[in-house]
C-alpha cells in the first residue's frame, strides 16, 4: 500500500501519519487518535481502526487481537440533536 | 524504570507533563512520570479544549491571564512540531438573570485590575457575535476576545515532549498502589511495575488526586464529578466564540476541524469515578441547544464521553507543599480548568518544589484555607 494511501477518511490521516507516530512511540490506538484524530469522525474507527490496528500489531510484533480498539462511544449512528431534543420534550408532556 | 528518581511526579495530564518540564528546565535531572494508562488519558484528554480569563477571584484571573499568554507562544517556547491549536476566537457568556449580570459586573471588575480585555455586550451586540442566538430569554452578555480553543491532546504531547528532550522519563501504563512515607517523609513509591525510591513525590492526578493523597495518610476535601461532552459532526466555521451559560449549565464551540463540542456537568451525580456516558446528558443537552442555538440542533451527535472534575469546596484550585508529610506536593483539585491553568501549574509547582521566588503568589491556594474557612469562592464555573 501507497505510503500516501488516507486510511482515516473523517480525519484525512495517512498511512505514513500512523507509521511515523508508531516509529516516536505511540503504539496504542487511543495515543494516535489522540494526535491524529483517528476514529473521532463520523465513522467513529469504523473504517480506520483495523487498518490502525494491523499497523500497531505489525510494527510491535503484537497478535491484532491482542492490540487494544478505542473505547466505542455512544451513540452508535450519527442522530440529529434536534431529534433527540424533540423526543426528550415528549417525555416532559 | 529506573529504581530511583529526584522528583516522582504522579499522573500524565496536563499538569504532570507541565510541572516535569518546569522542573527540566530548571536543570533537574532524574525526574520520573508515572501514569497508569498512556500520556493525556484522564481529565486532561477529556476535557472541553477551551481556555478563558472571564473568572471571578483575583487569583483565577492572574493564573488565565499568564496561562493564555504562555499559550499565545506554546508552539515555539516547547519547540512543538506540531501546532496546539490555540485560536482566541471569544468566550461569550451569556446570562439569562439579572442576579447573573450583575455578577458579570462585578467579575469584569477584578478582570480589567489584571488586563484581561472583557465587556458587558447588550444583547443586539452579542448577537452580531453569535446572529443565531436566542436571545429572547436572556439578560445580556460578556465577552472576552481572546479567551479561545486549545487542543488538549497536541498542548499535552508538546508539554510530554518538551520534558522527555530535557530528559524526563514517563513511565506509561504504571500504576501507584502506594506511598512509603518513614517518620513523615517521603521515602518511596510502589507501582504495578516495580519500586522507585525518592524523597519527593507531587500528586498531580486530578480525578484520583483523594485516593493518591490517602496513600500518604492526608485528606483532601476534594470529590470527583463526572462531567460529559459530546461532539457533532464537522460542519463549515459557522460560530466564533465559546458560548457559555452558568445559569443555563451549557459551553458550546465550534472547535478548529469544524465539529461542534458542548458539554455541562450534574451536581446530582453520585461522587464516584466513574466516566461513562448517560443519556440524561445528551437529552438535556440537545434541548437546551434547541432553545438556545438552534440552528446547531440540526447536526448529527458523533459521540459523546466524560470526564472528571475534582471539585473543592471553593472551586479553585489546590497547590500545596505538605505540612505533615515531607516531600509530599499536590497541585489538585481544579475544579474542571486543569488544562486551562497548565502552564502556570507547572512554573508555580516546580518553585514551590525548588524553593524559588514565586512567579505568582499562589500561597492563598494552599490546604489550610478548607480548614481556617478562609475560601475564595469562584462565582463562575459550569
Amino acid at each position: 500500500m501507497d505510503e500516501n494511501t488516507i486510511i482515516c477518511r473523517c480525519s484525512d490521516v495517512t498511512l505514513k501519519e500512523v507509521r511515523n507516530l508508531i516509529s516516536e512511540g505511540y503504539i496504542t490506538f487511543e495515543e494516535i487518535k489522540r494526535i491524529t484524530r483517528i476514529g473521532m469522525g463520523p465513522c467513529q474507527g469504523k473504517t480506520c481502526g483495523q487498518l490502525v490496528m494491523r499497523e500497531i500489531a505489525l510494527a510491535t510484533g503484537k497478535n491484532i487481537k491482542d492490540v487494544k480498539f478505542q473505547t466505542n462511544r455512544p451513540p452508535v449512528v450519527g442522530v440529529k440533536l434536534g431529534l433527540i431534543a424533540e423526543e426528550g420534550r415528549k417525555d416532559e408532556d | 524504570m529506573k529504581t530511583s528518581a529526584d522528583i516522582v511526579i504522579i499522573g500524565g495530564g496536563i499538569s504532570g507533563c507541565s510541572i516535569a518540564y518546569n522542573l527540566a528546565k530548571k536543570g533537574v535531572k532524574n525526574i520520573i512520570v508515572l501514569e497508569k494508562s498512556y500520556i493525556c488519558s484522564g481529565s486532561t484528554g477529556r476535557c472541553g479544549a477551551g481556555v478563558r480569563m472571564q473568572w471571578g477571584t483575583d487569583m483565577n484571573c492572574k493564573i488565565a491571564k499568564k496561562s493564555i499568554e504562555f499559550y499565545e507562544h506554546a508552539n515555539e517556547i516547547l519547540e512543538y512540531d506540531r501546532d496546539v491549536d490555540f485560536k482566541q476566537s471569544g468566550y461569550l457568556l451569556i446570562a439569562d438573570t439579572d442576579k447573573e449580570i450583575e455578577q458579570f459586573k462585578k467579575n469584569i471588575k477584578i478582570q480589567h485590575k489584571y488586563g484581561i480585555p472583557s465587556r458587558m455586550l447588550n444583547l443586539d451586540e452579542a448577537r452580531e457575535i453569535v446572529p443565531y442566538l436566542n436571545t429572547s430569554i436572556l439578560k445580556g452578555a460578556a465577552y472576552c476576545e481572546k479567551d479561545g480553543f486549545l487542543n488538549p491532546f497536541h498542548t499535552t504531547d508538546a508539554f510530554y515532549k518538551a520534558a522527555k528532550k530535557l530528559g524526563v522519563e514517563f513511565n506509561t501504563f504504571t500504576e501507584v498502589t502506594n506511598i512509603i512515607v518513614k517518620s513523615d517523609k517521603v521515602v518511596g513509591v510502589v507501582t504495578n511495575n516495580g519500586n522507585i525510591a525518592t524523597n519527593c513525590v507531587v500528586n498531580a492526578t486530578n480525578g484520583w488526586s483523594k485516593e493518591i493523597s490517602e496513600m500518604v495518610g492526608i485528606d483532601i476535601p476534594v470529590y470527583s464529578e463526572r462531567h460529559q461532552i459530546l461532539a457533532t459532526e464537522p460542519v463549515e466555521p459557522m460560530q466564533g466564540p465559546m458560548v457559555m451559560s452558568f445559569g443555563l449549565n451549557l459551553y458550546v464551540q465550534q472547535s478548529p476541524e469544524g465539529s461542534f463540542i458542548m458539554g455541562r456537568g450534574d451536581s446530582n451525580e453520585p461522587r464516584d469515578l466513574r466516566m461513562t456516558s448517560s443519556w440524561e446528558f445528551i437529552e438535556e443537552m440537545a434541548k437546551t441547544i434547541d432553545l438556545i442555538l438552534p440552528p446547531i440542533s440540526k447536526l448529527r451527535v458523533v459521540r459523546q464521553w466524560a470526564g472528571l472534575y475534582n471539585m473543592t469546596p471553593d472551586k479553585q484550585p489546590i497547590y500545596e507543599k505538605s505540612k505533615d508529610v515531607e516531600g509530599f506536593y499536590m497541585a489538585v483539585g481544579f475544579s474542571g480548568h486543569g488544562f486551562m491553568f497548565g502552564p502556570i501549574t507547572g512554573i508555580v509547582m516546580s518553585e514551590m518544589i525548588l524553593d524559588e521566588e514565586p512567579t505568582i503568589d499562589v500561597s492563598m491556594l494552599n490546604l489550610n484555607r478548607f480548614k481556617t474557612g478562609n475560601l475564595l469562592l469562584e462565582p463562575s464555573v459550569v
